[in-house]
């Protein structure tokens, strides 16, 4: 992203790069660059600050996100230019990875690069790219002002992540200025920010440092940039306030800083933004991100210590060198006025710029030890991948100026390669990529992540920098690539106000954060989320970009007691007023003329007349007088009642039905299954779904049981006992009996009580270990079909169905087929039964719940098929035993059983002219290409839609969409829910990426890839999702970064992290299984993933990560992120993914901390195999529960609570989810896929 | 003659004999010309409250194919120890157990009172009685309520170890398992399916035993613990079931209007049938079918659902209109065969007022021996004291039917059988006894008769094979021995003997005597068996053709006239009334179906060929006493003219019982007379002819409807289709009013018939 930003810059830089020539830095200055053109994006996030400056700050809003962009450019910084940096930041990063690492990601990144990065990120755009520089700039400006003091602030605010960041811009000025100045400063390292400053201090301290002192001409811009990245974190922000607009306005920084700043850091910002991280780049920034985060951290000191070494090393180096020969270059040329600055800069940065390859190396060197301490860990990896990248990056970013310094500093990174020492050596020279770094400084913003921690370790080694270097070089520092904890943090941070929905094209708050929705005429989030909120206009952009136009949509979202559920329209026996054409229902699109006598549609644009008992005069405006009466005029989110003509068959619908149908083999009543489900229903049929609370649920139910033949049973209220109905014949299945089936619930309470009561007694000794699957559904289908209502069935079912009948299947579970192109068949259905099965349930509105108890392979992917095309869901309790599972499954049980669910639905959604829906995800049915079936639909299923261009759209009007579902709800009431939608329409390519949503897109591709996989063989779908990525990010290189090092990895600012969650995609286990997941666990992911709403496939991709030091009530500790160095063996974690809990403990974590969790103070006490917490009576143990139970109720399913002991055997089931790191079946750490999608996107552009 | 009836009396009071002819004739020729077959009616187990179960085997001939038993016929060396078979001649060693044997130590089976003898056999474990309900659940609510009652009152009817089983259909047929408790388990299969016997016991969970079963006996205890869970002791799950039947609801598939319920008839009967055949083979069981209306579905379906679509009537079938007439039928053969095989039968209760398929379902009970009664509903006396009466028991406690009945004929070497008519089905054992020429079900010496009650009575048709030239033998009898082996109620394997003999004649010389043999009424049974058991699968012209050919013969070999002189024939008296049963046996619904539903048909054929003697004349002739202040109670002729105004009627049909009130004593009793004191006689004659149909009714199975009707009434049809319309419309004037009542009819008078029949008879050119 930054990169992106970067490579406009590049062309800047360019010429710098001639300055840079510097011979580590020189390349790493091209590098850097391009890195800090990523941080610019970050910065772009500080752009606020830059805002001022730069007009295009515009996206000051975007500024905030760059912030936490920011952070993520920083590390990207880092692993492309930052290779070289990067190292040191890894260096940095590890020390504090562990643990704050993570959400430090911005802290990593904070550390210098973080800072600039964070800066150029927030710009990410070219616009934020600009003001990224600006922010930068700004930043620098606020060290420069800071400078002396400012350097606290920085770090104070964003320093951290900044410095990360930063790092890399910072280190071009930082370089330039560190170097001199940051090399002092960061001695003082022990002020860690100091140190960092410079450096990182370039990004933030730096920024300052170098700002005030030398750059607050340019070079402070750009460091300022990366500063303000990080301070786009904390710093960032504050700083941009602070610094930026000191520097905008005040100091020196603003005129020249912003302007010549911008241009560097607009290509910092730029890739802030976008974050790219060439790998070069990355290398260069990324390192530079860490620095200048960890200036700019909120850790400043350590941050920067730590942010200070990456960034000194790489960043500070190349990013000055860049910026300074860069920025001045670059920037004079792309950013004129930045080439001023760069002058100015070049005083600090120049200086260091120039020099930066041996300033920075020295300045660095100072931090670079730190790096180097940190690099080994993280860095060091990191940069190893980034910084050969980062080496070859280099030479391009060299090629720009401020890159090229990195290059060169690559170069000396590799050689330092991952070693953090020999980076820092190298560092400084590779302090070029430190321009990287400079993205690092971008990502400083992020500064408060790594650059506190990094800060401190670094501090304590401000040397490390240096060493850092040199693996920055090798690896990029994870600390100074995009953390999605410092994003998550960022957005958190800036989404204080209610969310109003009125604005178009304007993208909601991340689904991380709390927020609350005002409709204002367009959905609530909580219903549609989108890919993009500025659709191309026309196809050709749409296919230039790959970025995919897709809505996620969750009809029935439950929505939080503070907003009103959608108000129920009725429009008399006329039923709902729609378009004559198209047939759209009455919404705020619809535009009303001739005095309110007819309407024009919004979609299809033809005029209809308004029926009379609907007519409404207009006010002045056009706009109907009872308006705001009515919802379906004024909200996004309303229903309408459906009158007859909307029922099947033209009759109003019977109350649903709920059908259990439990498998009573020997499996099943040995595991306990059977008795704990009996026992259940005993009290939960007093919680069937209901619509008003008050009165008793209308929905009736029925029982079956089976194993190879199937049991129906009676339970008229009138009978004295139930009665059993064995039906043998499970070849032509029938209902036996139709009066007595389903009951009433209150009616029958006593004939049920029994019945559930004996039914374990009946089969305790049954000797029958065979199944019917089949025939079950069937069973439950010609209930509801005899009954003449919708439903759900609900089936408890344990072992394949080996049994003579229809839809008998064999195990095919064949390990051999993995990986080879015959693969695909093993996810599809065994037999085509179940397919039509599955229609026929359809048609009646029959919903399937399969809750899976298997010992053994079932064929998830055959049984599964009717409850995914039916809209229910599935649930597998692999090895079930009562005593560890049952809560867990009591639990989804109970939610299942209770949620609020629809039947019989069928969503259609209708588009403005020239886009439609093409392509549909979720559990559900189509029997054409327009209707979206489904027998049921619960308040947790989403669906994703595709829309694709077949036509050409306005700017004027945007795309509008309506979804439309007809349903019935539990109350057996027909109702139409209208969910409508408005997004932009935009012809610039940057807008698009400006408004996208990285979160849903991930979404989107998850479930494209994961239904792809069912025709392509699994490698086939992992390279085209890359592929399409690569495209998406090279085309925005391409398109809207401005111009700078091919080297540079540059990532829109709003997709920075979609490097990292492709990662996480392509790492699942049904792309990229391990040895020991069963077929059956990857097809259950399969259709898990399918109707998955966005936060929840959030979480499942990228799992929340908590420390567990100090619960304070009313917030949660900040996350950390995914990576096994962010752990700390002193600490305890708790790890969610929205289907796995885990409690992690590490080794030697206090006893005060243990005795508080687990009631005893010795590690070795702790019994892993505990599935709940102990109920202890202190604040911690009250506050660590509260927060488990609020996260198992946000999410649809109930986890299990795992603890992990660390060295203990389950540690590796936890390892699988930290899903930054390598995992054991292979799939690429985060900062190797960087890279690797760097090398990618570098090979589309070339 | 008084002899002869003596003779008769005497034979069918001891053996339960009924010939046709109780002199033989002795060739060939001359058997065929005399018109009527030498054949008999028998009742296997007459009841013999003097005949004590002998309890030890029957002694048999030693050769292979002949077998016959020891008995007062044999000619016996008491010295040697010897005896000869009187069938095959073959001399016979007694077995030891015989060793005191002499003159006055003769065993029962040698005394001459002991022709009839039964052997109380030990042969294997004691089989339990099995009762299997198969309930039709498509009921009005207040039938089912009625029969739920019944079916509960009949369980305190069965012996404590009887087996007990319930499927109950509609739309879906279930299998109640009957030993659960707390919960009420049943199987159910669906009504359109046909399965084969192995489906269903793989269904109902019976297939394990499958895999011990080739060792035999250890397969048994499981078959019997297998099949435990659908037959139960009646003692042990009395409560259960009485509960079970209690809670038993009606179909609860809702029917739309214009529609009949779904009631899947066929299928429930292949469940039961596979149940049983699956877990009792050869075991006597009684499947007890209870069915309010037609099977509309799935196999063996008699009508569609479609109310529109009335069910098939004579005219439909007449014109081949009825479309699952034959696939119906041919289902229930199949079934039915299948049953009789394994020693299984069905009984039919239909109740409703339309026909509910027994012209397809006929054969069940045909073919098995089991009852079938036809009612209006199960909310009458009809059904529930019929049904009570199904569980009558004897003077020893014992249940009046038992159960796997085989009945094989031995004749001597001048006889052959060509095959009897009855319930029963061939089981083609081919023997030297067995003629070429059939009559009934021929083919064969053994029948299997799956229930018999003491009154089921087989007519045995046999044919005289010796050669018209080849001399009698001296002082020659021919023999003929029934051997009847079945399970009786109390679970004994019990074989019953019945020896009798009958002396050959010279038809030339000993026409008279022959004549004077002659047993009009069983000849006239025996004939009519012919005629219904014709009249199932030929046209009902054709049928009465025959009988009338053979009328017309019989009157020209034994009338007495003059050539072409219809006033001077004259029969003896030994054949005075047979032409009158001829009579009344082409108006009977026997042979008519006008007026008659295709079921109705069924019904009364059904009957006709099972019941005995007397009870079939009454059928062919009904009784008609006359109650008047004129003197006693007496038979009148069944005549228009015996309906007088001041006479009370009672009419005995068999299967009704019609108290009709002459018009006089109509209006007198509506005027209410016998309410007065001083009229006290007429309450007595009003009284009487009550106490006379209750004591029939006592008796009857199944119980006759009971009409109670008077001049004019409706139901006074019932009455008047059964006299001999020897004063109709046409006539009326010609006969004056005051002798009776006319009856709107055109047919055929006696009077006319008889006319007729001596023209033809004497007629030269017949």
């Amino acid at each position: 992203m930054n990169v992106n930003q970067h490579t406009p810059m590049a062309s800047p830089y360019g010429q710098p790069q001639p300055g840079y020539g510097h011979p580590g830095y020189a390349p790493l200055d091209g590098g850097y660059p391009v890195p800090y053109a990523p941080y610019n994006g970050p910065a772009s996030a500080y752009q606020p600050g830059a805002l001022p400056q730069g007009p295009a700050r515009g996206p000051p809003t975007s500024g905030p996100p760059p912030v936490s962009v920011p952070q993520p450019f920083n590390q990207y910084s880092p692993s492309q230019g930052d290779v070289q940096n990067g190292p040191p930041p890894m260096t940095q990063a590890p020390p504090r990875p562990a643990a704050s690492q993570p959400y430090n990601q911005g802290a990593v990144n904070p550390s210098g690069p973080h800072s600039s990065y964070p800066q150029h990120y927030g710009p990410p755009p070219s616009m934020q790219q600009v003001t990224n520089q600006m922010t930068g700039m700004q930043i620098n400006s606020g060290p420069p002002t800071a400078a002396g003091p400012g350097y606290v602030p920085p770090h104070s605010s964003q320093p951290p992540i900044s410095t990360a960041y930063s790092a890399a811009p910072p280190p071009a000025y930082s370089q330039a200025s560190p170097p001199a100045s940051s090399a002092p400063p960061q001695p003082p390292p022990p002020s860690g920010p100091a140190t960092s400053q410079q450096y990182y201090g370039s990004p933030q301290s730096p920024s300052q440092q170098p700002f005030n002192s030398s750059l607050p001409p340019t070079s402070q811009q750009q460091f300022t940039s990366p500063a303000p990245p990080p301070p786009s974190s904390q710093q960032t922000f504050p700083p941009s306030s602070q610094q930026t607009f000191p520097p905008s306005s005040q100091q020196t920084f603003p005129p020249s800083s912003q302007q010549t700043f911008l241009p560097p850091s607009q290509q910092n910002f730029p890739p802030s933004s976008q974050q790219t991280f060439p790998q070069s780049s990355f290398s260069g920034p990324m390192p530079p991100p860490s620095q200048a985060p960890a200036p700019p951290g909120s850790q400043p000191q350590q941050s920067f210590s730590p942010a200070q070494p990456p960034f000194s090393s790489a960043p500070p180096p190349v990013s000055q060198p860049a910026f300074i020969s860069g920025p001045p270059p670059s920037a004079q040329g792309s950013f004129p006025p930045r080439a001023p600055p760069p002058s100015s800069q070049s005083g600090s940065f120049p200086s260091a710029g120039p020099p930066p390859t041996s300033t920075p190396s020295s300045q660095y060197q100072g931090p670079m030890p730190p790096q180097q301490q940190h690099p080994p860990s993280q860095p060091s990896p990191y940069h190893a991948g980034p910084s050969p990248p980062s080496v070859q990056m280099p030479p391009t970013s060299m090629a720009q100026s401020n890159h090229l310094p990195p290059g060169p500093q690559g170069p000396p990174c590799p050689p330092g390669p991952m070693q953090q020492p020999p980076t820092q050596p190298g560092m400084q020279g590779g302090y070029p990529p430190q321009q990287n770094g400079a993205f690092g400084q971008v990502r400083g913003p992020q500064p408060g992540y790594a650059g506190p921690y990094p800060g401190q370790p670094n501090y304590g080694a401000p040397a490390p920098a240096p060493a850092p270097a040199p693996p920055a070089q090798k690896r990029l520092d994870p600390d100074s690539i995009p953390s999605p904890i410092q994003v998550i943090e960022d957005d958190r941070a800036k989404s204080t106000e209610p969310f109003t929905t009125g604005v178009r094209g304007q993208a909601p708050p991340l689904v991380t954060t709390n927020f609350q929705v005002k409709d204002q005429g367009n959905a609530s989030p909580r219903f549609i989320r989108c890919t993009a909120y500025n659709m191309p206009c026309t196809a050709d952009m749409a296919k230039q970009s790959q970025v995919p136009l897709a809505a996620v949509i969750k009809p029935l979202a439950t929505l939080p007691p503070d907003e009103t559920p959608p108000y129920l329209v009725d429009h008399g026996e006329g039923g709902p007023i729609r378009c004559n054409r198209c047939k759209a229902y009455m919404c705020p699109y619809m535009q009303f003329i001739e005095g309110g006598r007819r309407f024009q549609c919004g979609f299809c644009s033809c005029v209809t007349e308004v029926p009379p008992h609907y007519f409404q005069h207009l006010d002045h405006t056009g706009k109907r007088v009872d308006c705001y009466d009515r919802p379906e005029l004024s909200l996004g989110s309303y229903e309408f009642l459906a009158t007859v003509d909307y029922c099947k068959n033209n009759k109003l619908p019977q109350p649903p039905a709920f059908i259990f149908l439990i498998d009573v083999s020997y499996n099943a009543v040995k595991s306990g299954m059977v008795g704990i489900v009996c026992q259940e229903l005993k009290s939960l049929l007093d919680y069937l779904p209901r619509e008003n609370p008050e009165m008793d649920s209308v929905v009736r139910v029925g029982f079956v049981t089976y194993n190879k033949v199937l049991h129906f049973y009676n339970v008229k209220s009138s009978l004295a006992q139930p009665q059993m109905l064995v039906v043998s014949d499970v070849s032509d299945m029938f209902v036996p009996l139709l009066d007595g089936f389903l009951v009433n619930v209150n009616e029958s309470r006593l004939v049920i009580e029994s019945l559930l009561d004996q039914i374990p007694e009946m089969f305790a000794d049954t000797r029958e270990t065979e199944t019917v699957f089949g025939p079950v559904i069937q069973a439950g289908l010609e209930a509801l079909k005899a009954a003449d209502c919708a439903g759900k069935l609900f089936v408890f079912h344990t072992s394949l169905p080996i049994a003579e009948a229809p839809g008998k299947l064999k195990n095919r579970e064949d390990k051999k087929l993995i990986g080879t192109d015959k693969e695909k068949s093993l996810f599809q259905p065994q037999v085509g039964f179940y397919n039509t099965l599955a229609k026929d349930c359809v048609a009646q509105g029959c919903c399937v719940d399969l809750f899976l108890f298997p010992n053994q392979y079932v064929d998830v992917a055959t049984l599964s098929v009717v409850p995914v095309s039916t809209g229910g869901s599935v649930y597998k309790y692999t090895y079930f035993q009562a005593q560890s599972d049952q809560e867990r499954f009591l639990n989804d049980l109970r939610r299942d059983i209770q949620k609020l669910v629809g039947f019989d639905a069928v969503m259609r959604v209708r588009t403005s002219t020239g886009i439609r829906a093409t392509d549909f995800f979720g559990s559900f049915f189509m029997s054409n290409t327009t209707d979206v079936e489904l027998a049921g639909l619960d308040c947790d299923k989403a669906i994703t839609v595709e829309f694709k261009h077949d036509d050409k759209l306005s700017e004027e009007t945007g795309a509008l969409m309506q979804c439309a579902i007809l349903y019935t709800s539990c109350s057996g009431h027909r109702r139409l829910r209208i969910h409508n939608m408005a997004v932009n329409c935009c012809s610039q390519l940057a807008d698009l990426y400006r408004n996208c949503e990285t979160d849903t897109i991930i979404n989107f591709f998850s479930k494209y890839a994961f239904r792809g996989v069912l025709n392509n063989p699994t490698k086939a779908v992992r390279d085209t999702l890359i592929n399409q990525c690569a495209q998406i990010l090279a085309c925005y290189r391409k398109n809207c970064a401005s111009p700078s090092s091919a080297g540079q990895l540059i990532l829109p600012e709003c997709m920075k992290l979609l490097p990292v969650y492709l990662n996480c995609v392509l790492k699942s286990d049904l792309l990229l299984p391990g040895a020991d997941v069963s077929l059956d666990d990857r097809a259950y992911l399969r259709q898990l993933i399918s109707c998955m709403d966005v936060s929840e496939s959030h979480v499942f991709f990228y799992p929340r990560l908590l420390p567990l030091l100090k619960l304070e009530s009313g917030s949660l500790p900040v996350a950390v992120r995914d990576s096994e160095e962010r752990l700390s063996k002193g600490g305890v974690y708790l790890l969610e993914t929205g289907l796995h809990l885990f409690l992690w403990v590490g080794a030697s974590a206090q006893q005060e901390l243990l005795l508080n969790i687990f009631g005893t103070t010795s590690f070795s006490q702790i019994d892993p195999s505990m599935t709940s917490l102990p109920v202890l009576d202190n604040p911690f143990s009250q506050r660590l529960r509260e927060i488990v139970d609020s996260f198992r109720a946000q999410r649809p399913r109930y986890m299990k609570l795992m603890v992990v002991k660390q060295e203990d055997r389950a540690e590796l089931i936890f390892r699988h989810f930290l899903v930054e790191d390598k995992c054991a079946s292979g799939g690429a750490s985060y900062v190797d896929f960087l890279c690797h999608m760097h090398k990618e996107i570098r090979q589309l552009l070339s | 003659m008084a002899t002869y009836q003596e003779f008769i009396q005497q034979n069918e009071d001891r053996d339960g004999v009924r010939f046709s002819w109780n002199l033989w004739p002795s060739s060939r020729l001359e058997a065929t010309r005399l018109v009527a077959p030498v054949s008999c009616l028998f009742t296997p187990l007459k009841e013999r409250p003097d005949l004590p179960p002998v309890q030890y085997e029957p002694v048999l001939c030693s050769r292979a194919n002949c077998k016959a038993v020891l008995n007062p016929l044999c000619q016996v060396d008491f010295r040697a120890k010897i005896w000869a078979c009187n069938f095959c001649f073959q001399r016979n060693p007694f077995p030891p157990s015989y060793a005191g044997i002499s003159e006055v130590n003769q065993p029962a089976e040698l005394m001459p009172q002991f022709s009839t003898i039964e052997y109380i056999v030990q042969r294997g474990p004691p089989a339990p009685l099995i009762f299997l309900y198969v309930v039709d659940t498509c009921l009005e609510e207040e039938d089912l309520q009625a029969l739920k009652e019944s079916l509960q009152m009949s369980l305190s009817l069965l012996p404590p170890n009887a087996l007990v089983g319930l499927i109950t259909f509609g739309r879906m047929v279930q299998v109640h398992e009957l030993s659960c408790e707390g919960i009420a388990k049943s199987y159910v299969f669906r009504g359109t399916k046909d399965l084969s016997a192995k489906q269903i016991q793989e269904m109902l969970g019976l297939m394990k035993p499958a895999a011990a079963g080739n060792q035999g006996r250890p397969a048994a205890p499981q078959d019997a613990a297998a099949s435990c869970r659908f037959l139960q002791p009646v003692h042990r799950v009395d409560m259960n079931l009485t509960d079970l039947l209690g809670e038993l609801q009606r179909d609860p598939w809702p029917v739309p209007q214009g529609k009949r319920p779904l009631r899947s008839t066929g299928v429930a009967l292949t469940v039961a049938v596979g149940l049983l055949e699956g877990t009792f083979p050869n075991t006597g069981a009684r499947v007890m079918l209870f069915i309010g209306g037609p099977p509309t579905q799935g196999p063996g379906m008699v009508v569609g659902d479609e109310l529109k679509t009335p069910i098939r009537s004579w005219h439909d079938i007449q014109k081949d209109n009825a479309r699952h007439l034959k696939k119906a039928t041919k289902y229930y053969e199949a079934l039915a065969n299948r049953s009789a095989v394994n020693g299984h039968n069905i009984d039919i209760y239909a109740c409703a007022l339309d026909q509910t398929g027994l012209l397809e379902m006929k054969c069940l009970s045909n073919l098995t021996g089991g009852h079938i009664v036809m009612g209006d509903s199960f909310n009458t006396s009809l059904f529930k004291q019929t049904f009570q009466r199904v569980f009558s028991k004897d003077y020893n406690g014992d249940f009046r039917m038992a159960f796997g009945g085989v009945l094989e004929v031995k004749t001597s070497r001048e006889l052959k059988v060509c095959g009897t008519i009855g319930p029963c089905v061939s089981l083609n054992s081919k023997g030297s006894c067995v003629s070429e020429n059939e009559m009934g079900i021929g083919g064969t010496s053994q029948w299997k008769v799956c229930s018999l009650t003491p009154s089921t009575t087989l007519g045995i048709y046999f044919e005289v094979v010796n050669q018209h030239n080849a001399p009698v033998p001296q002082g020659g009898r021919g023999a003929v021995q029934f051997v009847t082996q079945y399970q009786h109620s109390n679970t004994q394997k019990r074989i019953r003997v019945t020896t009798i003999a009958r002396n050959w004649a010279d038809a030339q010389s000993q026409i008279q005597h022959i004549e004077s043999s002659f047993d009009q009424e069983a000849a006239a049974v025996l004939m009519a068996r012919l005629g219904v058991f014709r009249a199932e699968s030929e046209e009902g012209p054709d049928v009465l053709r025959w009988l009338d050919r053979q009328l017309i013969r019989l009157c020209q070999k034994f009338g007495q006239f003059n050539k072409d002189d219809p006033s001077s024939f004259k029969l003896s008296e030994s054949l005075s009334l047979y032409p009158q049963f001829m009579f009344h046996l082409r108006r009977s619904p026997f042979l008519q179906v006008f007026n008659n539903s295709p079921d109705e048909s069924s019904y009364y054929r059904h009957h006709f060929v099972r019941q005995d003697l007397t009870q079939s004349l009454i059928m062919i002739q009904p009784i008609l006493y006359s109650y008047s202040f004129h003197g006693p109670p007496e038979p009148v002729l069944l005549d228009s003219s015996s309906i007088l105004p001041d006479r009370i009627l009672l009419m005995d049909t068999f299967f009704q019982l019609v108290i009709y009130h002459g018009e006089t004593i109509a209006q007198w009793r509506k005027a209410g007379y016998q309410e007065m004191a001083e009229y006290e006689n007429f309450k007595q004659l009003l009284q009487a002819p009550l106490d006379d149909a209750q004591e029939i009714l006592q008796t009857r199975f199944p119980m006759p409807r009971y009409i109670d009707t008077e001049h004019g009434g409706s139901q006074a049809r019932f009455l008047l289709s059964k006299v001999n319309p020897s004063q109709t419309h046409n006539n009326l004037y010609a006969w004056g009013q005051e002798t009776g009542a006319p009856i709107l009819t055109d047919d055929v008078s006696l009077q006319v018939f008889m006319d007729h029949l001596k023209k033809l008879a004497v007629s030269s050119s017949a």
